[in-house]
C-alpha cells in the first residue's frame, strides 16, 4: 500500500519566519565580563548607586559559581568571556523615546514581527514594551495606563523615575545568589519591563514584552519586575524572537512577580527564539529563572508558557505559595523538534495555610527532541490544608526522539493532599488514520489531535495569543512527521 | 463502482484475506457476514487504506481507478466512508471543529468551496436530527466519553454530513441496543440512493432487517464462500456458520 | 561520593571512616583459606578498590539526597568471625517470620550458614539450594559465572562493600525447567552480640574457611554488621517461590548490607519476597538486582517494618522481549525510623511490560523515601509500564519525599506514573462512626484497606497472613 504504508509523509521545513537580521548601526561594548564591563554597562543606563553596588555584588557572587550541570540538557561550554554583554541601536542611545521617535528601521523590525509600535493598530486593549537586544525601544499606551496609577515601563525607565519600588522589590523573590544564570542576570542586566498596578486598581489591558533578539554574539539578559498590590489584577504576556543564526546565543533572563493581600497576576509566556537548524546548528540557549511570590492572603499567580523555540529551554515558572489561601499554578506546552532540548517545569512551594497548586504540562516530543518534565512540589509542615495537583502527559511523534519525567514531592504535614500522575504515549496511528478516513491530511491530522492534547494548556492563553500558540504548533511541528 | 479481484492480505505474516473477489455497484447493498476472525474487518479496513495490512496479490479498483495506490484521505476525497467498529477518541478537538475539518478537507479537494461555521451548523443539525443526536454532543471532543451508542451514531452522522459515494459500514450494529439499532439503520436508510454504494459488515443478521441488503456474501477464512440473496442472512442466522465453516474447510481439501 | 566533595575537616574523618573498612578488609583477606580460588579474592579486591575510590554517598548525589548515612559510616561496625551460640531455635525463626514449615529454609546468623536450623538443603537432581560458602567449595565454575556479575559495585558503594566482604550467603540454582514446588526461605538472623562474643569452633569448621580471630586488632564488643550475598539462578523454563527474611534478636544496633543477584532465563517464572523485620536501632542498606530474559515472569514484594534507618535498591533488567516484572512494595515507618526505596525498571526489549505498586504509611517522626524510575531504551518499543506510589502520613511530624520518574527514548509506549500523598478519607471515617465503629477502629480499618491492596498481591497465604496481623499489631501499638 504505497501511500497509505506510512500515514504520516515527509513534507519541508518551514523555514523559522523570524530568522531575519536588521541592519542597525549599534552600540556593542567590547566583550568580555569582569568589574569594568558591569560598571560600563551601569554607567551608560546612568544608574544610582545602589543598582551598580547590587550588580557588583551579583558579580561577584557569580565568579564563587559553578554552572548547573544537573539538568537533563547537553551543550557545549559557553565562554563567558568570548560575548557582548550589551548592544543598542545607536539610535536609541539616549533612552527609550516617545512612540513618533523610534527609529523607523526599528519600528519596521517589529512591524514584520507583528508587532506595531502604532497604538492605534495594536491589538486592541494591549500594550506593548518593545525590547531589541539590551535596551527597551518603546512603550505604548504608557500613558492610558498612568491615569490608573499603573506604572508600566522599561526597567531602564524604572531605575530613573521609581528607583523607589525597585530598590523595595529588586532580588527579593530570586535573589543574585538563586543560581547561577539569575547571578549572571544581576550583574549584566541590561532592559526588561517593570510594572507596578496599586491597590485595588484591575489593569484594563494585557501588558505584553516582546523581546527581540538581533546583534550576533550577544547575550541577551533582560530582567522584569512585577508588582500587582494588594486587590490589584493583571495579565501580563511576552513573546520572543530572534534571528537565524549558526551560532548558538545565550539568552538568560529572570522574572521577578510579586502579589500582595487579594492581588492576581497571571503571566503567560510564548516562547519562540529561534531553535536551530534541523541538524541542531544553531539557535538559543535560554536559561530562565521564573518566580512568582504570592505574598498577601488570598493571592494567586498563573504561569502559562508555550515553549515552542530555543535550541535549549531551562526554566522553571514557580511559586512561592506565602499567604495563607494562596493560589498558584502552572500549564505549559513544550514542544521540542529536531534537535531540540527542554529540561522544564515548576516548583509550587506551599508555606501557607489552605494553599492550592494546580500544575498541567504537556510535552511534545519529535524529530530527535529530549524534553523532560523536572517539578517540585513542596508542601511545609506550616502548610495545613495544603492541596496539589499535577498532570504531566507527554506525546512522542517519531522514534528518535525522548521524553522524561522528573517530578519530586515532598510532604510534611497530615493535612495535606497531593496528586501526581503522568503519562507517556505515542501520537494515536489509529487516531491519525481516523482522522485520513474522514479526509484530513495527515499533517493536518497530526496537528490538529496535538492541539487537542494541549488544550487544557491554550485556554489558560489569552484569546489573540492562543490563537498565534496555535498556529506556532503548527509551524514548528513541520517536518517532524514522516 | 467498487471492484475487488483475488485480494490477498496479511499483517505480521498471518494471512487473513485470501482470495476475495467482489464487485459492488452504485446503488447496490451488500452485506459481508462471516464468524469472528473471519476477515470482515480486514476487508473494509484494507479499502480503507490502513496500514496494518500488506496486500501481497489482488487488486482493489474503484470508479476505474487503483484503490490501493491511494493514501486514506485521498480515499476519502473520492467519496470512501467507513463507518469504524471502534470509532477512535481525539481529546481536546470538538465534535464540530474535527467534522467541519473533514468536510472542507474534500471538498476542497474536490474543487468545491468550503463552508463557512453558519452553513457547516445547518448541515450538521439537520442531519442531528435524523439521528436524534444531541447538539450537545457535537460541543464535546471527538467521541470521547462518548457511550456505545453515541459513537455509533456519531459515525453515522459523519457519514451523513460528508455524503459519501461508497460507505462500509463495520459492524456497526455491535454494542447496540434495539432502539439504537433502528436509530443507526434509518439514517443509513436515509443515504440509500442511486448513486451510493453500501457495504455492511456484521456478524448478526439482526441489522439485516432494518437495512435490507440486495446481497449477502459469507465469509469464512479470508474467502467469500457463498453469496446470495437477502434470505442468505435468514438461512445462516437459523444454521449458524458451523456448516458454512465445515463446508469450506472441506472445499479447500 | 568521594571525600572530596566535604569541607576538609570532615574529610579526616570521612577517610578514617573508609580506612575503618580498608583494615576490616586487610584483616578479613588474611584468614581466608589459602584455597580459595583466585578469581573471587580478585573480585573482592577490585570490589574494595572501587570502595576507596566512591566513599560513602552524601547528600550531593542525586540517588542519596534524602537519606544520610551518616550513623551506618560513624559507628564502628565490625564483621562477625564465625557463628556464635545465640539461642535461636527453629520455632523462633517461625515466629519471627513465618510459618515456613515444608519450605527449604537456609538460615545464617550474622552472616554465617546455620546448618542446624536449616532444613531440606543440598542438591538434588540439579536443584541446588546450600550456602555459598558451600557452593564456592562444590562448584566454584557455576558460581564465578554469575556471582557479582550484575550487582554494579562499579558504581555503588553499599554493593562494593558487599562484595569486598563476599564470604557467606545462600545460593539457589534451579536447573532448566524444574519447579521448585515448596518455596525456598532464605534467613538472615542478627544475634545483636557484640562482635568479641567468641564463636562455636566446631559449628563453623566444615561451612567456613574462615580462622578464628578479630577482625580489628585494638576493639572488643563492637556492633556487628553481614554482609549476605545471595546468589538466584532460574535457568530457562524454571519455576520457584522465594522468600529473603531479615530479623534482629535483640534491640541493639547492627547493620546489615545484604546483595542480592537474581539472573532468570527464558520463559523462568520466579516470585520474590523480600520480609525486612530488622531491630528498631538496625541498619539496612541492601540491594537487589535482576536480569530478566526472554518471556520470564519475575515479581518482587518488598515489605519494610523494622530498621532505624533502611534503604532498599531494586533494579531489574528486562532484558528480552515478552517479559513481564512486577514490584510490589509496603513500608511502615514510626518513631524515628527512615525508610528509603528506589526502584530502578529498565525495559532494555521491546514488548516488555513492567507493573509497580508501593504503598507507604509513615507516622511519628519517621520519613519515607520513594524515587521509582522507568527506563526505556531506544528500540523498547511497545513498552507497557505502570508505576504508582501512595503514601499515608498519619502524623504532622512524618514526612514523605516521592519521586516517580520516567524516562522514554521510544516512541511506541505506553507509560503512566502516580504518587499521591495524603490523609484518611474524613467523610469515609464518619460513615464508618454513624455505622456504630469506633474512631479508632474505624482508622485502623481504613489504613489496613489503604495497605490491603499490597498486600493482596502476596500470593503466597502464610505470608500474606502473617503481615496482615503484623500490620495490625503495627496500627495498634
Amino acid at each position: 500500500m504505497p501511500n497509505g504504508s506510512d500515514p504520516v509523509h515527509d513534507f519541508t521545513t518551514q523555514e523559522y519566519k523570524y530568522g531575519f537580521v536588521t541592519e542597525i548601526d549599534a552600540d556593542t561594548i567590547p566583550k568580555g565580563l569582569n568589574e569594568d564591563i558591569i560598571r560600563l554597562i551601569s554607567q551608560k543606563k546612568n544608574e544610582p548607586e545602589f543598582m551598580l553596588e547590587w550588580r557588583l555584588k551579583a558579580f561577584r557572587h557569580w565568579r564563587t559559581m559553578t554552572e548547573p550541570r544537573w539538568s537533563n540538557v547537553h551543550y557545549p561550554p559557553i565562554d563567558y568571556q568570548d560575548l557582548h554583554y550589551y548592544s543598542a541601536p545607536k539610535s536609541q542611545t539616549n533612552g527609550p523615546k516617545s512612540l513618533d521617535e523610534v527609529d523607523p528601521e526599528l519600528r519596521r523590525t517589529f512591524d514584520k514581527l507583528g508587532i506595531p509600535l502604532e497604538e492605534q493598530k495594536l491589538l486592541a486593549g494591549v500594550a506593548v514594551d518593545a525590547v531589541f537586544d539590551s535596551v527597551s525601544v518603546a512603550t505604548t499606551f504608557k500613558e492610558k495606563l498612568s491615569e490608573l496609577g499603573i506604572i508600566f515601563c522599561s526597567f531602564s525607565e524604572a531605575v530613573q523615575n521609581h528607583p523607589d519600588l525597585v530598590k523595595k522589590y529588586l532580588g527579593t523573590v530570586v535573589p543574585y545568589t538563586d543560581n547561577f544564570f539569575a547571578a549572571l542576570n544581576s550583574a549584566v542586566f541590561s532592559d526588561g519591563s517593570f510594572c507596578y498596578v496599586p491597590k485595588g486598581v484591575r489593569c484594563p489591558m494585557e501588558l505584553s514584552t516582546y523581546f527581540r533578539i538581533n546583534a550576533a554574539k550577544t547575550g541577551q539578559f533582560e530582567r522584569t519586575l512585577l508588582i500587582a498590590d494588594e486587590g490589584a489584577y493583571v495579565s501580563y504576556l511576552e513573546g520572543c524572537t530572534a534571528p537565524m543564526r549558526d551560532e548558538n546565543q545565550l539568552h538568560a533572563a529572570v522574572v521577578e512577580l510579586i502579589a500582595l493581600e487579594d492581588a492576581q497576576i497571571k503571566y503567560s509566556t510564548v516562547q519562540n527564539w529561534y531553535p536551530g537548524d534541523k541538524d541542531g546548528k544553531g539557535g538559543i540557549f535560554n536559561f530562565v529563572t521564573k518566580r512568582g511570590a504570592c505574598r498577601g492572603a488570598r493571592s494567586k499567580i498563573s504561569w502559562t508558557q508555550v515553549e515552542t523555540g530555543s535550541a535549549i529551554t531551562w526554566k522553571y515558572p514557580s511559586c512561592l505559595l506565602l499567604g495563607d489561601d494562596s493560589i498558584g499554578e502552572f500549564y505549559s506546552v513544550a514542544l521540542t523538534n529536531n534537535f531540540q532540548q527542554a529540561d522544564t517545569g515548576t516548583k509550587m512551594i506551599h508555606v501557607g495555610k489552605n494553599t492550592r497548586s494546580t500544575i498541567v504540562s504537556k510535552g511534545i516530543s519529535a524529530g530527535r527532541g529530549q524534553n523532560s518534565y523536572r517539578g517540585l512540589v513542596e508542601i511545609h509542615k506550616e502548610a495545613a490544608n495544603a492541596r496539589n495537583y499535577t498532570q504531566c502527559d507527554s506525546m512522542l511523534i517519531g522514534e528518535k526522539c525522548g521524553a522524561h519525567t522528573f517530578p519530586f514531592i515532598d510532604v510534611r504535614n497530615t493535612s495535606s493532599q497531593v496528586e501526581h500522575e503522568a503519562s507517556t504515549s505515542k501520537i494515536g496511528e489509529d487516531q491519525i488514520f481516523y482522522c485520513q478516513q474522514r479526509g484530513l491530511k495527515a499533517e493536518d491530522a497530526v496537528s490538529m489531535i496535538v492541539n487537542g492534547f494541549c488544550k487544557e494548556v491554550f485556554r489558560e492563553l489569552p484569546m489573540e495569543f492562543a490563537v498565534e500558540a496555535q498556529r506556532l504548533l503548527e509551524v514548528s511541528l513541520e517536518g517532524s512527521v514522516g | 463502482m467498487l471492484i475487488i479481484r483475488n485480494l490477498h492480505a496479511e499483517a505480521e505474516g498471518k494471512k487473513i484475506l485470501q482470495g476475495i473477489d467482489l464487485e459492488v455497484k452504485p446503488g447496490e447493498v451488500h452485506a459481508i457476514m462471516g464468524p469472528n476472525g473471519s476477515g470482515k474487518s480486514t476487508l473494509a479496513q484494507v479499502v480503507a487504506g490502513h496500514d496494518t495490512y500488506d496486500i501481497t496479490t489482488g487488486e482493489v479498483l474503484y470508479e476505474g481507478k487503483d484503490l490501493l495506490e491511494l493514501s486514506p484521505e485521498e480515499r476519502a476525497w473520492e467519496g470512501i466512508f467507513m463507518a469504524f467498529q471502534y470509532p477512535v477518541e481525539i481529546p481536546g478537538v470538538r465534535n464540530t471543529y474535527f467534522l467541519k475539518s473533514a468536510l472542507n478537507a474534500i471538498r476542497k479537494a474536490r474543487g468545491e468551496s468550503e463552508l463557512d461555521a453558519m452553513d457547516f451548523l445547518d448541515l450538521a443539525k439537520d442531519k442531528m436530527r435524523l439521528l436524534n443526536m444531541e447538539e450537545s454532543l457535537m460541543e464535546r471532543a471527538v467521541n470521547e466519553g462518548f457511550s456505545g451508542g453515541e459513537k455509533k451514531r456519531n459515525e453515522i452522522l459523519q457519514m451523513a454530513v460528508l455524503d459519501p459515494k461508497l460507505a462500509i459500514l463495520d459492524e456497526t450494529d455491535s454494542g447496540l441496543d434495539i432502539d439504537a439499532l433502528k436509530i443507526v439503520a434509518n439514517g443509513v436508510n436515509a443515504l440509500r440512493g442511486p448513486n451510493r454504494a453500501i457495504v455492511v459488515v456484521t456478524h448478526y443478521q439482526r441489522l439485516l432487517n432494518y437495512i435490507v441488503p440486495d446481497f449477502v456474501h459469507v465469509l469464512v477464512g479470508g474467502r467469500i464462500v457463498k453469496s446470495g440473496g437477502r434470505e442468505l442472512a435468514l438461512e445462516l442466522e437459523k444454521q449458524g456458520y458451523a456448516g458454512i465453516e465445515k463446508a469450506a474447510a472441506e472445499s479447500r481439501l | 561520593m568521594n571525600g572530596a566533595e566535604y569541607p576538609s575537616v570532615l574529610k579526616e574523618i570521612i577517610m578514617n571512616e573508609i580506612d575503618r573498612y580498608l583494615i576490616s578488609y586487610e584483616n578479613f583477606q588474611k584468614t581466608r583459606s589459602e584455597k580459595e580460588p583466585s578469581w573471587i579474592r580478585r573480585i573482592r579486591k577490585d570490589a574494595i578498590e572501587r570502595f576507596a575510590h566512591l566513599g560513602f554517598p552524601g547528600p550531593r548525589q542525586e540517588d542519596w539526597r534524602f537519606t544520610r548515612v551518616k550513623p551506618i559510616t560513624r559507628t564502628s561496625f565490625e564483621r562477625v568471625d564465625g557463628l556464635r551460640s545465640n539461642g535461636l531455635s527453629s520455632g523462633e525463626i517461625a515466629r519471627r517470620t513465618f510459618n515456613d514449615a515444608g519450605c527449604h529454609r537456609l538460615a545464617f546468623v550474622d552472616g554465617h550458614y546455620c546448618a542446624e536450623l536449616s532444613s531440606q538443603v543440598g542438591s538434588n537432581s540439579g536443584l541446588v539450594i546450600e550456602s555459598l560458602a558451600d557452593a564456592l567449595q562444590r562448584r566454584a565454575a557455576l558460581v564465578e559465572n554469575h556471582l557479582a556479575r550484575y550487582a554494579r559495585f562499579e558504581e555503588q558503594a553499599f554493593i562494593a562493600l558487599n562484595t569486598a566482604f563476599i564470604s557467606d550467603g545462600a545460593f539457589v540454582y534451579v536447573p532448566e525447567d524444574a519447579t521448585v514446588v515448596e518455596p525456598i526461605h532464605l534467613v538472615f538472623a542478627s544475634s545483636g552480640l557484640p562482635s568479641s562474643t567468641p564463636a562455636i569452633g566446631s559449628a563453623t569448621s566444615n561451612l567456613h574457611v574462615d580462622k578464628a580471630g578479630p577482625d580489628a586488632p585494638s576493639t572488643n564488643g563492637n556492633a556487628p554488621r553481614t554482609h549476605p550475598r545471595i546468589l538466584i539462578i532460574g535457568e530457562k523454563g524454571s519455576r520457584a517461590t522465594i522468600i529473603e527474611s531479615y530479623i534482629g534478636l535483640k534491640q541493639d544496633a547492627y547493620f546489615t548490607n545484604p546483595v542480592t543477584e537474581i539472573i532468570l532465563g527464558e520463559n523462568a517464572d520466579v516470585s520474590h519476597y523480600k520480609l525486612q523485620r530488622e531491630s528498631d536501632a538496625a541498619y539496612h542498606v541492601a540491594a537487589l538486582q535482576a536480569n530478566i530474559e526472554k518471556d520470564a515472569r519475575f515479581s518482587s514484594a518488598s515489605i519494610s517494618i523494622g530498621g532505624a534507618l533502611v534503604r532498599n535498591d531494586v533494579n531489574v533488567i528486562l532484558d528480552g522481549e515478552g517479559v513481564s516484572c512486577a514490584l510490589d512494595g509496603l513500608y511502615l515507618g514510626d518513631n524515628r525510623q527512615h525508610v528509603d526505596n528506589h526502584t530502578f525498571i529498565k525495559h532494555a526489549k521491546p514488548n516488555c511490560e513492567s507493573f509497580e505498586l508501593y504503598k507507604g504509611i509513615l507516622d511519628g517522626r519517621s520519613s519515607g523515601v520513594f524515587n521509582g524510575r522507568i527506563y526505556v531504551d531506544p528500540g523498547a518499543q511497545k513498552t507497557d509500564a505502570k508505576q504508582t506510589n501512595n503514601c499515608l502520613l498519619l502524623s504532622d511530624d512524618a514526612r514523605i519525599n516521592t519521586s516517580p520518574q520516567l524516562e522514554i527514548f521510544a516512541d511506541d509506549v505506553k507509560c503512566t506514573h502516580g504518587a499521591t500523598v495524603g490523609q484518611l478519607d474524613e467523610a469515609a471515617i464518619f460513615y464508618l462512626r454513624s455505622r456504630g465503629i469506633e474512631e479508632n477502629d474505624a482508622r485502623h480499618m481504613l489504613i489496613y484497606a489503604f495497605a490491603n491492596e499490597v498486600l493482596d498481591r502476596i500470593h503466597l497465604a502464610p505470608v500474606r497472613d502473617r503481615f496482615a496481623t503484623d500490620l495490625f499489631e503495627w496500627l495498634s501499638k
